[in-house]
């Protein structure tokens, strides 16, 4: 494409700047590694999940029903053969009498044979077969390491003691961060204490096949899955579950995508900076071949060959270091997987962070390369010869092409396109606003210069809008490290703060759940007797919705105009008061606590969202429930506002007291202990005396929720990593492309007496001002799109965190003064000969 | 690039009717050349003289095609670089015009040799090397070859440009102040390389130059003043002090 001389003329020119292309183009590297691990890594998961779909799922099918399997449904599970295993799982307190601890557990009472597929994995190995004969239990390895729990200890689950066969390292369908929210506890099927699961609990009945017969499972549940939905039968099979996870996984490796995707932007802001500058220098000698007959396209291809080589070395390097990168993130998202996922270099993966990589490079620096084209060979014999330049419309050329590329990258990356689009947009709105920020910083510098200021301070001032200033680079890329870190910081402090103001005052920090009618006093007693009180009780009775609008759901069901939702489906755990309680707010209707039990159409209390958004209901509407077996027909009175944040039971529907005292129902408790002792103290009698009821502390949901958050972020920042140290990159060059101008300056101001100190501090302030007001702005904009989030994502107030802005401004500034010190340092040694020469 | 006619008929290498360069500056309008018309002929030596701001180097800029007149035309050796695009006039440049600057104007990141290959090797020719090394030796840098600009003196830069500019045997050389960043000794060892190259070449040269004892070793000087031409007049060959 291009010709001879122009490749050779590449090659020559470059010399002497080798060095400093290098540094140009090492601000791509970090962007394109972050591509290629995450893309390759993502094609390594998809691989895996599809290798290993059966031991996802552990089975060729399964059955799962929140009641037992009612006759119809056994007869299908019976006429269909292979082999069959069965399984129970529900929440239940698991006590350790050894160390008097107790814990919600997540208890999975097995037959043998589950797993068909995979394994469970346990310490001692042989413990994952050997519980299974005897009152043995498996215990989640991290429980076991909190509570300081060995093999051969023993553990209740309901009024039954089990021993601790061993320690639950790994098992089927669940991931690490799955066992954070609860942790496991396996128990023999035969050893279940039947009581735990009564009425009230949540149990999930389900069932595992695998068939020797090679039959074409996905067929046949096609067949039978709408069968056993009608009958609340939900079926899983291999191919599901693969799917299911494929889609998990896309989206997790896309959103790290996402996120690695602002490194290579401003890359290509570095490369772009760079360029503008290394073209700027080169303009007499470009105006020379002019003159002795290079043509505009022959000038232009030097350096575009150039930049062309420079993206293909920092492509390559950044895409071996990518390989590197890759061998980590199985340790970075480990916890998040379902499957082992083996190191394979995705030569696709490689290809398109190769080829993104130099795309981005060659579409950054053709804007400022473009300006070659329009040297006038004037130049060499006027060196302040400026063209007169006339709109180029290349440049608005390459700006679409640019924001094409850029959009359709992010759509490519992103889970799904919506998503993309708003990240550029948020990502253009970002760059965009540190850009206005650092125009007018320009602006105002020169137009409000302090006159009266000592002079270092003045000229440290006037750096920033002086021909050739970085200010423009140094702030994006600046502003937008300190963005991401902030933002980041900000928002998890924000989740986090929820929860502490929750457990403040007088709130309730204890829940006790499962509480049979007949519990009732029995645990108020036991509160007495601990001197707790009981701040909240809520009856609770399940029920189903049957009518709505007066239509059956069958008949919604088929009428194609109405969308039945979860929201129609879901077994509904309502609660009847007289009164609204602190969370709730009135909005619509009147609230009405009490009716006689004889009332024919009972009013009733609908949440907001699910009023609106959901079942499409308003005042005056009618529902027809289904409460255990009884028809009950309900009007809406009132729509109430309900903060979900409080730490206390809250409901969708609140029915009058009068009509539901004689249904079905069990208890929830609510206390507030104030401490771990009188917290353990409480568990341990609950749990012996009533070892159905289960209890949930705020101290442990925070203590979840923080383990989860911080596993979260740090793949977050682990992927930020990669912008930040872009950035440091690109700060760096850019002070390095800054440099040889200072060289001259501070030569000369030295000739003219300036001590050493004082070029140093000019420079010290320079750094200083850009330092700030990059952190400045960074930090508000952090705070902008933190409070969007907290406000219309998480819906929680934003903690303002003072001490993030200010360790923001100390740790930013500090490190900008720093580096570009240390990219000056020698300055001041060069000696002004030099200078006077011409020769820098 | 189209074809370019060139009337083979003419002799003279350089025809300047009309030129008149005029600058915008914001309301304002400078005519910087009013109306020059002249002509030079093969192998002729012309020196333009004048003060600062009489609009030497824009001459010089429009008759080598660097720049574009507001009115008149320029015909270097034939050729109306009028309608040319810049790029062809490049091409033109390339194959007719040699150059010399006062301030050399050396590629920082060539070597010497390199410097001197450029205009050849834009023109595709191979092998160039040897003919730019005996330009060298000619110039007496034949043990300087490798180094940089930034390694040699002013005056070794400006033998290297001068070597750059005989290159390509061009037609016409335009040399812009070549011994202005010189000092006497240096100046005078330049002028005579300059001359006798281009004695030895039969090129046409066109000096744009302060130094009156410089022009006096032409064989025409063209004195502007105010953009127009206020002298045009043979220097006596015997008064001719060439180096």
């Amino acid at each position: 494409m291009f010709d001879r001389w122009s490749w050779i003329m590449a090659w020559r020119d470059s010399r002497g700047s080798r060095r400093r292309l290098l540094l140009f183009l090492s601000s791509m590297v970090l962007g394109v590694a972050a591509l290629v691990a995450i893309n390759s890594f993502g094609e390594s998961l998809e691989a895996a999940v599809n290798e290993q779909a059966k031991t996802l799922l552990g089975a060729d099918l399964s059955f799962e029903s929140d009641f037992p399997f009612d006759d119809s449904t056994e007869v299908v599970i019976d006429s269909l053969g292979g082999l069959q295993s069965r399984r129970i799982s529900f929440g239940s307190m698991a006590y350790f009498p050894r160390t008097g601890s107790t814990r919600l557990a997540s208890v999975r009472a097995n037959e043998p044979g589950y797993p068909y597929y995979g394994a469970v994995e346990t310490n001692p190995p042989e413990a994952a077969d050997t519980y299974l004969q005897g009152r043995n239990a498996l215990v989640d390895g991290a429980l076991m390491n909190e509570f300081g729990v060995v093999v051969g200890d023993s553990v209740q689950i309901g009024s039954i003691n089990y021993r601790v066969a061993g320690e639950l390292l790994k098992t089927p369908r669940e991931s690490a961060a799955m066992m954070l929210f609860s942790p496991r506890v396996y128990i023999p099927l035969a050893e279940l204490d039947t009581s735990l699961t009564g009425f009230g609990s949540r149990v999930e009945y389900e069932v595992y096949f695998k068939f020797d017969d090679n039959r074409d499972v996905e067929a046949m549940m096609e067949v039978l899955a709408p069968q056993l939905r009608a009958r609340d039968v939900g079926s899983d099979t291999v191919g599901e579950e693969q799917r299911r996870w494929g889609e998990r996984v896309g989206n997790l490796y896309r959103f790290l995508g996402l996120v690695g995707f602002i490194a290579l932007l401003l890359g290509g802001l570095g490369v772009a900076s760079a360029v503008h500058v290394y073209v700027k220098q080169r303009l007499e000698t470009v105006a020379v071949l002019r003159c002795v007959g290079a043509t505009s396209r022959r000038t232009f291809w030097i350096y575009l060959i150039q930049s062309m080589l420079m993206g293909v070395t920092g492509a390559t390097i950044g895409s071996m270091l990518g390989m590197g990168v890759q061998l980590l993130l199985p340790r970075v998202v480990g916890d998040f997987l379902p499957v082992e996922v083996d190191f394979a270099v995705s030569w696709t993966a490689v290809a398109i962070g190769f080829g993104v990589g130099v795309g981005v490079t060659l579409l950054f620096s053709l804007l400022p390369l473009l300006s070659v084209r329009r040297v006038s060979p004037l130049r060499a014999i006027r060196s302040a010869y400026e063209a007169e330049q006339s709109r180029d419309v290349w440049r608005w050329v390459l700006y679409g092409a640019l924001g094409v590329a850029l959009m359709v990258f992010a759509v490519f990356q992103a889970p799904d396109p919506t998503i993309g689009i708003g990240y550029m947009g948020g990502v253009a709105v970002v760059f965009g606003m540190l850009a206005l920020v650092a125009k007018g910083l320009t602006v105002a510098a020169r137009r409000f210069f302090p006159s009266g200021w000592p002079y270092v301070w003045r000229q440290g001032l006037a750096n920033l809008y002086r021909p050739n200033n970085q200010t423009l680079l140094l702030m994006l890329a600046l502003g937008l490290g300190t963005f991401l870190i902030v933002t980041l910081l900000l928002v998890e402090r924000s989740l986090l703060e929820q929860f502490d103001v929750a457990s403040d005052g007088q709130r309730p920090d204890q829940i006790m759940f499962d509480i049979q009618p007949n519990q009732v006093e029995g645990v108020t007693q036991i509160l007495e007797a601990q001197d707790l009180p009981l701040i909240d009780q809520s009856p609770i009775v399940t029920m189903r919705i049957k009518e709505i609008h007066g239509q059956t759901l069958a008949e919604l069901r088929e009428d194609s105009t109405y969308h039945v939702n979860w929201a129609h489906n879901r077994e509904y755990r309502s609660s009847y008061r007289s009164y609204l309680t602190e969370a709730e707010t009135l909005l619509d209707g009147g609230f009405v606590g009490t009716v006689d039990p004889s009332t024919e159409v009972v009013p009733v209390s609908i949440e907001r969202d699910l009023a609106y958004n959901e079942l499409h209901v308003d005042i005056g509407d009618t529902l027809v429930w289904d409460v255990q077996g009884v028809d009950m027909t309900t009007v809406i009175s009132s729509i109430r506002e309900v903060d979900w944040q409080r730490m206390q039971t809250n409901f969708f529907f609140i029915f009058p007291n009068g009509v539901l005292e004689q249904a079905p129902q069990m208890h929830v408790f609510m206390t507030q202990t104030g401490n771990d002792e009188k917290m353990a103290a409480l568990q341990e009698a609950l749990v012996q005396q009533f070892p159905n009821v289960s209890t949930v502390s705020l101290s442990l949901v925070l203590a979840v929720f923080d383990e989860i958050f911080s596993r979260v972020s740090f793949v977050i920042r682990f992927m930020a990593l990669f912008s930040i140290l872009t950035g440091l990159i690109v700060l760096a060059g850019a002070v390095l492309v800054s440099r040889f101008q200072r060289i001259e300056e501070s030569v000369l101001l030295k000739t003219l007496g300036a001590s050493r100190k004082q070029v140093l501090r000019i420079m010290i302030i320079e750094y200083l001002f850009l330092g700030v007001f990059a952190t400045i702005t960074g930090v508000v904009l952090a705070y902008a799109a933190s409070w969007s989030l907290a406000e219309f994502v998480f819906q929680t107030p934003l903690v303002t965190a003072p001490i993030i802005f200010l360790l923001a401004l100390v740790i930013v500034t500090g490190l900008t003064i720093i580096i570009g010190l240390l990219n000056s340092r020698g300055i001041y040694a060069r000696p002004p000969l030099e200078v006077l020469r011409a020769e820098v | 690039m189209p074809p370019v006619y060139i009337d083979m008929a003419e002799t003279n290498i350089l025809d300047v009717q009309q030129l008149t360069k005029t600058y915008q500056s914001g309301s304002r309008s400078l005519t910087v050349l009013d109306h020059v018309t002249f002509s030079i002929s093969e192998g002729e030596t012309v020196a333009i003289v004048g003060p600062s701001g009489s609009g030497k180097t824009t001459l010089l800029g429009l008759c080598a095609g660097l720049d574009t007149p507001s009115e008149g035309s320029v015909r270097l050796h034939g050729i109306d670089l009028g309608p040319l695009t810049e790029d062809e006039r490049a091409v033109v440049r390339n194959e007719e015009v040699g150059f010399v600057f006062q301030t050399f104007q050396l590629i920082p990141t060539l070597t010497a040799l390199e410097n001197v290959m450029v205009p050849a090797e834009l023109r595709g020719e191979r092998g160039v090397s040897g003919r730019a090394k005996a330009l060298l030796e000619q110039v007496g840098l034949g043990d300087r070859m490798h180094h940089y600009p930034k390694q040699l003196s002013g005056g070794e830069q400006q033998r290297v440009a001068l070597a750059r500019a005989f290159i390509n045997q061009p037609r016409i050389l335009f040399a812009d102040e070549p011994t202005g960043n010189l000092d006497d000794e240096t100046g005078a060892t330049i002028e005579g390389l300059l001359f006798d190259l281009n004695r030895t070449a039969g090129t046409t040269l066109v000096v744009v130059t302060h130094d009156l004892s410089l022009a006096e070793k032409t064989g025409r000087i063209l004195r502007l003043r105010g953009g127009r031409v206020v002298e045009d007049r043979q220097v006596e060959p015997t008064l001719r002090a060439v180096g």
